[in-house]
């Protein structure tokens, strides 16, 4: 069918990192993963399978290569020299080349893992591919949601249309009795965002100030007129912080793993440095 | 004072003031005539510490008073000084009302009723215009103001403001800022909504208004002033509200009707056009002058020189040379034939059609922004594809046009005195085919912006460049084999029409036979399936529509409408028809492009039964795309939102690519399903920012990039005229150390853009002047835009409206959302 072909010709320039150039990573990871694994099978090396080998140095310096050149994404990102080159492919080629290393380590340990340094980083490569997959998943699933959440505002106008609705509270808090006021107060000089990691990853904050001075308006005298405006101001800006903590826990979400990852990463390329000089050094 | 005087100027400007300086040195007995109670109001208003560019740097300054570039304050205290010192005659807070008399005897009547003679009147009023009036009953008051200087002035008063466009707003949020000045501030909306403002300015003043701050009246006018009292017009009947002052800030009115008052006509009804001039810059009201520009010449070098000439022309200095002529005697100087910059322009006002009624002025102006070349025989002037919206005219030889590209050996001749190049002129499409010289030929290129000027302000010139610009477009669109002359018909009856936004130029189902060519913007192809308008295809400028029900003699199949603001070229069906008769391969091309588009209808009726909510959602995505501005863009930024995770990397890059200042805006913008347009430059066919820049730094690149080059003055006009807010004005940073330093030690601000804080640290003080900044689509740069290369996620792409609002790729997008 025509249209058909079309339709392929016009995929190549809106697709995700993960279907990047047709899958191209995917096949090369693929195809090394395959190799390794075949190489395994066939190769008898004696007296058992071992790091050591001929076949295990082989597998090693893919691994340490590979393992240099995926932390080097995080260079890549930030210089943006000329060239025919796509940030997209880069982060491709890492997911993919970076969950063949499962493959292509655990082959070279030859399954013989114990207490020492050179299972310290098998075992923190492992955390730094865990944690990508992670971030795997938080970049699959959740950016849609942070598109719908604010709703073609960004978080600059997110935080005006806030401190829009702070000014008018401010205002219209002095008529209020002294109690009052002073509850309504604290919640506007509260820094409504700032209550530690937990609240920002889970979106959850018992302490907000805005929710307290809005449950004792709610109990208070409901026909006066100024507590009413105050309820509503409170209210609109309980669903404005709402939003805006939504938007902030996203976010965190999107990007807490690389928390994970980057330090471990570092720690990685320590522990691979100390296992190739124990390796060389104890000959 | 004197009440009659030799030559009465009136704007104290760089033109007027230049020209008083002139007539002071001259002893010449003139009085300077000024509305404020400074000198040079618009550059007076300028912000503080603005620095003022002097462009063009190659023309000379011919005047008393010195300018250079620099900041405001130094060249305003400047002119004062040498003013004072030159002992130019100023009249201080006095606006000329009328002007009457003949020439050797003119009456000009001042606001305040007082009256000035003179002799000669030199208009250097600028373009800015007055505040328009109130026209109620005591609205002479002395307690009604048309300006605000300072809101910090009044304390315990009832204040009306009235006007709800952006002065009238900040105005009113001025007066109410400080509680502590007790003002009452009203502020009166003739309509019931805030159409003329920004959306800022009426947020803040809803604000207010829910604060309490400032009362808002909608549908309200005044109806009298009475001394500590308005009498009002409101919806439900008449009510007095009190009032001690109003400020009144209701738009001010183009001074073209004052100067037409005095007798002076302009070249055309456009809005755009200026006063006729003579070469001594005098209106068709003989005595009366003007310069500076209002007669077309915003720099303010120009209008410095113009100053000084016309007063050496009033002086009887008749052999004054323009101080443009070392300019255009370089310019020329490289041409064959060794002839004067006199000689040169009486030959190109001669031999070139379009110039045919141009005076040597305006020959002059056009020189300026135009150049000159001449080209060997087989010369490529310009090769098909490339880009460029300038357009040529033949003075010498003749040119020709390489039709076919397979065959360059096909050619079709170009006159001596014509024009080419109108295509892209017009469409700001890429040029259409290569033209090469046919003999010898010396051609007068015309800048975008110099032929624009010349079509709007010489009518002559702007007929002949329609009826040409028709008559190859037919050529073109229909291809190879036809001759003017079997156009000819279709040429003559053709009609140009503009079409607005959204306006539909065939409606489906309608009789009709006519053929629309699409000269300008783009149009849009819906169909009622179902009972909803489905969107079909885009149709970019250089297409047709309309043949399909001529062929078939059938009512109009499908709708079309234009996407943003269009021209077209309608034809006499007719005429169209007995030319299809007569060329059977013509006919047969366009049956080619007619199954084209069936299979399209089909594609998509076909989808209706098994995905209607697809096919919906694909035609509303489309309209907003549209909306968005994609009608007339060439290249746009959109964002996949479901896959974009917020990194910014694109900003970054962007910055890192330019100095350190990013052109794009990723959180902003609007998105539907998921597709996010970003505040980002569209490189629109026709760019609002080109309209009215004065240097002219605003070009089309080789690659289709609308860019802004270094002769940038910072005037601002691009950032306003552009309708997606993309451009914005500011300096570049300082230097920052490299990547590697801050990844090693934490040096600078890192990747991205540095910081207002580091900048001003980093700057020491000496920030550099503010220019206009936007994305000029990595122009120069291996590789391509930096913001597609540094997206992590492939979330960021850019396309073309044609490839991306087609059937195929908006339907696949929809089936992955």
């Amino acid at each position: 069918m025509a249209t058909r072909t079309t339709r392929r010709l016009e995929r190549g320039e809106h697709d995700s990192f993960l279907r990047h150039a047709g899958f191209r990573w995917l096949k090369v990871a693929l195809v090394l993963c395959l190799a390794a694994i075949l190489g395994y099978a066939l190769i008898d090396v004696q007296p058992r399978p071992n790091g050591g080998s001929w076949y295990g140095y082989t597998l090693g310096t893919i691994g340490a290569g590979l393992i240099v050149w995926l932390s080097l994404l995080g260079i890549r990102k930030r210089a943006i020299t000329p060239g025919n080159w796509s940030l997209k492919g880069w982060t491709s080629a890492h997911v993919y080349l970076g969950l063949a290393l499962i493959v292509v380590a655990t082959l070279h340990t030859g399954f013989q893992l114990g207490w020492n340094v050179h299972t310290l980083a098998y075992v923190l490569m492992m955390l730094v591919i865990a944690s990508g997959i992670w971030g795997i998943t938080a970049y699959t699933q959740l950016p849609a949601a942070l598109s719908n959440n604010r709703e073609e505002q960004t978080q600059g106008q997110m935080m005006e249309g806030l401190r829009a609705v702070d000014r008018q509270l401010h205002d219209a808090a002095q008529p209020l009795d002294r109690r009052l006021a002073d509850l309504v107060l604290a919640a506007l000089e509260e820094d409504p965002f700032d209550q530690g990691a937990w609240s920002r990853l889970t979106g959850r904050y018992p302490r907000c100030a805005n929710e307290r001075s809005l449950q004792a308006i709610a109990r208070a005298d409901g026909g006066n007129e100024a507590n009413d405006r105050v309820e509503k101001l409170l209210i609109r800006r309980k669903a404005l912080l709402e939003r805006m903590r939504r938007h902030l826990r996203l976010k965190a979400l999107l990007e807490v793993w690389l928390f994970v990852h980057v330090p471990a990463t570092i720690a990685l390329l320590a522990a691979l440095f100390a296992h190739i000089i124990s390796v060389f050094y104890y000959w | 004072m004197a009440d009659r005087v030799h030559i009465a100027i009136v704007g104290s400007g760089p033109a007027g003031l230049s020209a008083a300086g002139r007539a002071a040195a001259l002893k010449i007995p003139h009085v300077l005539i000024e509305k404020t109670d400074h000198l040079s109001d618009t550059i007076y208003k300028y912000q503080k510490g603005k620095h003022v560019m002097a462009t063009p740097s190659s023309l000379v300054l011919r005047s008393d008073l010195d300018f250079d570039a620099g900041k405001r304050e130094a060249i305003l205290g400047t002119w004062d000084e040498q003013a004072a010192a030159a002992g130019v005659n100023v009249l201080y807070k006095a606006e000329v009302a009328k002007i009457e008399g003949e020439k050797g005897n003119f009456t000009l009547t001042l606001r305040s009723g007082d009256k000035l003679e003179a002799e000669a009147v030199i208009l250097a009023i600028g373009t800015q215009g007055n505040p328009n009036l109130m026209r109620c009953p005591g609205a002479d008051l002395p307690h009604v103001q048309y300006q605000l200087d300072d809101p910090g002035e009044y304390v315990d008063e009832h204040i009306t403001v009235i006007g709800t466009g952006d002065a009238g707003i900040e105005n009113a949020l001025g007066l109410a800022a400080d509680p502590a000045q007790r003002n009452v501030v009203t502020i009166l909306n003739r309509g019931a909504d805030f159409a003329r403002s920004k959306p800022a300015n009426v947020k803040l003043l809803q604000e207010a208004a829910a604060a309490g701050r400032i009362t808002i009246r909608t549908e309200t006018t005044p109806a009298e002033v009475r001394p500590g009292e308005l009498l009002l017009d409101t919806r439900d009947g008449q009510e007095t509200i009190p009032c001690d002052r109003i400020i009144a800030r209701m738009g001010s009115a183009a001074p073209r009707a004052f100067v037409e008052a005095c007798g002076i006509e302009f070249t055309s009804a456009d809005r755009e056009a200026f006063p006729v001039l003579s070469p001594v810059f005098e209106t068709t009201k003989p005595g009366i002058h003007v310069i500076g520009a209002l007669a077309g010449y915003p720099l303010i070098k120009h209008c410095m020189n113009q100053g000084y000439d016309v007063v050496e022309f009033l002086n009887g200095n008749t052999n004054l040379k323009p101080a443009d002529e070392p300019i255009l005697a370089e310019k020329f100087a490289p041409l064959p034939g060794k002839r004067s910059v006199d000689e040169w322009l009486a030959m190109f006002g001669s031999q070139i059609e379009i110039f045919r009624d141009l005076s040597s002025l305006q020959m002059r102006e056009l020189m300026l922004d135009s150049s000159v070349r001449s080209f060997r025989k087989d010369e490529v002037v310009f090769q098909r594809g490339e880009p460029g919206s300038s357009l040529f005219c033949i003075a010498q030889g003749s040119v020709a046009v390489e039709v076919n590209p397979v065959d360059a050996s096909i050619t079709v001749p170009i006159e001596q005195g014509s024009i080419f190049g109108e295509v892209g002129l017009i469409s700001g499409r890429p040029r259409g085919s290569t033209v090469r010289a046919a003999q010898d030929a010396v051609l007068v290129e015309l800048s975008r912006t110099a032929a624009l000027k010349l079509i709007a302000t010489v009518p002559a010139a702007g007929r002949a460049v329609s009826r040409i610009s028709i008559e190859r477009q037919l050529l073109q669109i229909f291809g190879s084999g036809l001759t003017r002359e079997d156009v000819a018909d279709l040429v003559a009856g053709a009609e140009i029409q503009n079409k607005r936004a959204g306006e539909v130029v065939l409606a489906e189902g309608d009789e009709g036979q006519d053929v629309y060519i699409i000269r300008r913007g783009s149009m849009v192809v819906e169909k009622q399936i179902g009972g909803r308008p489905v969107f079909l295809s885009y149709v970019p400028a250089g297409s047709y529509v309309g043949e399909m029900a001529l062929i078939d003699k059938a009512p109009r199949s499908a709708t079309v409408k234009a996407a943003i603001r269009s021209e077209v070229i309608r034809l006499p069906g007719e005429a169209f028809a007995a030319l299809l008769a007569r060329k059977p391969e013509l006919l047969a091309k366009a049956k080619g492009e007619m199954d084209r588009r069936r299979e399209i209808n089909s594609f998509i009726e076909g989808r209706k039964d098994s995905f209607s909510g697809a096919v919906d959602l694909y035609s509303q995505t489309a309209q907003f795309l549209i909306d968005n501005g994609l009608g007339e863009a060439t290249d746009v930024l959109l964002i996949d939102e479901a896959l974009c995770v917020g990194c910014d990397n694109c900003e970054k890059a962007c910055a890192d690519s330019h100095d350190g200042l990013s052109r794009l805006n990723r959180e902003a913008g609007k998105t539907y399903a998921h597709l996010h347009v970003p505040t980002s430059c569209r490189h629109c066919e026709h760019p609002h920012c080109m309209a009215d820049c004065p240097p002219n730094a605003i070009r089309r690149g080789p690659d289709g990039e609308v860019f802004i080059d270094d002769t940038c003055i910072g005037c601002g006009n691009c950032q306003r005229n552009c309708p997606y807010g993309v451009i914005r004005m500011d300096s570049v940073p300082p230097p920052r150390p490299s990547l590697l330093q801050w990844l090693m030690f934490g040096k600078g601000p890192g990747p991205g853009e540095p910081s207002k804080k580091w900048r001003k640290k980093a700057a020491d003080g000496v920030e550099s002047p503010k220019k206009a900044i936007k994305c000029d689509m990595c122009k120069g740069i291996d590789g391509g835009p930096s913001c597609v290369r540094a997206c992590p996620t492939g979330a960021a792409i850019r396309v073309s409206p044609e490839k991306f609002l087609s059937v195929a790729s908006l339907a696949q997008s929809v089936e992955d959302a």
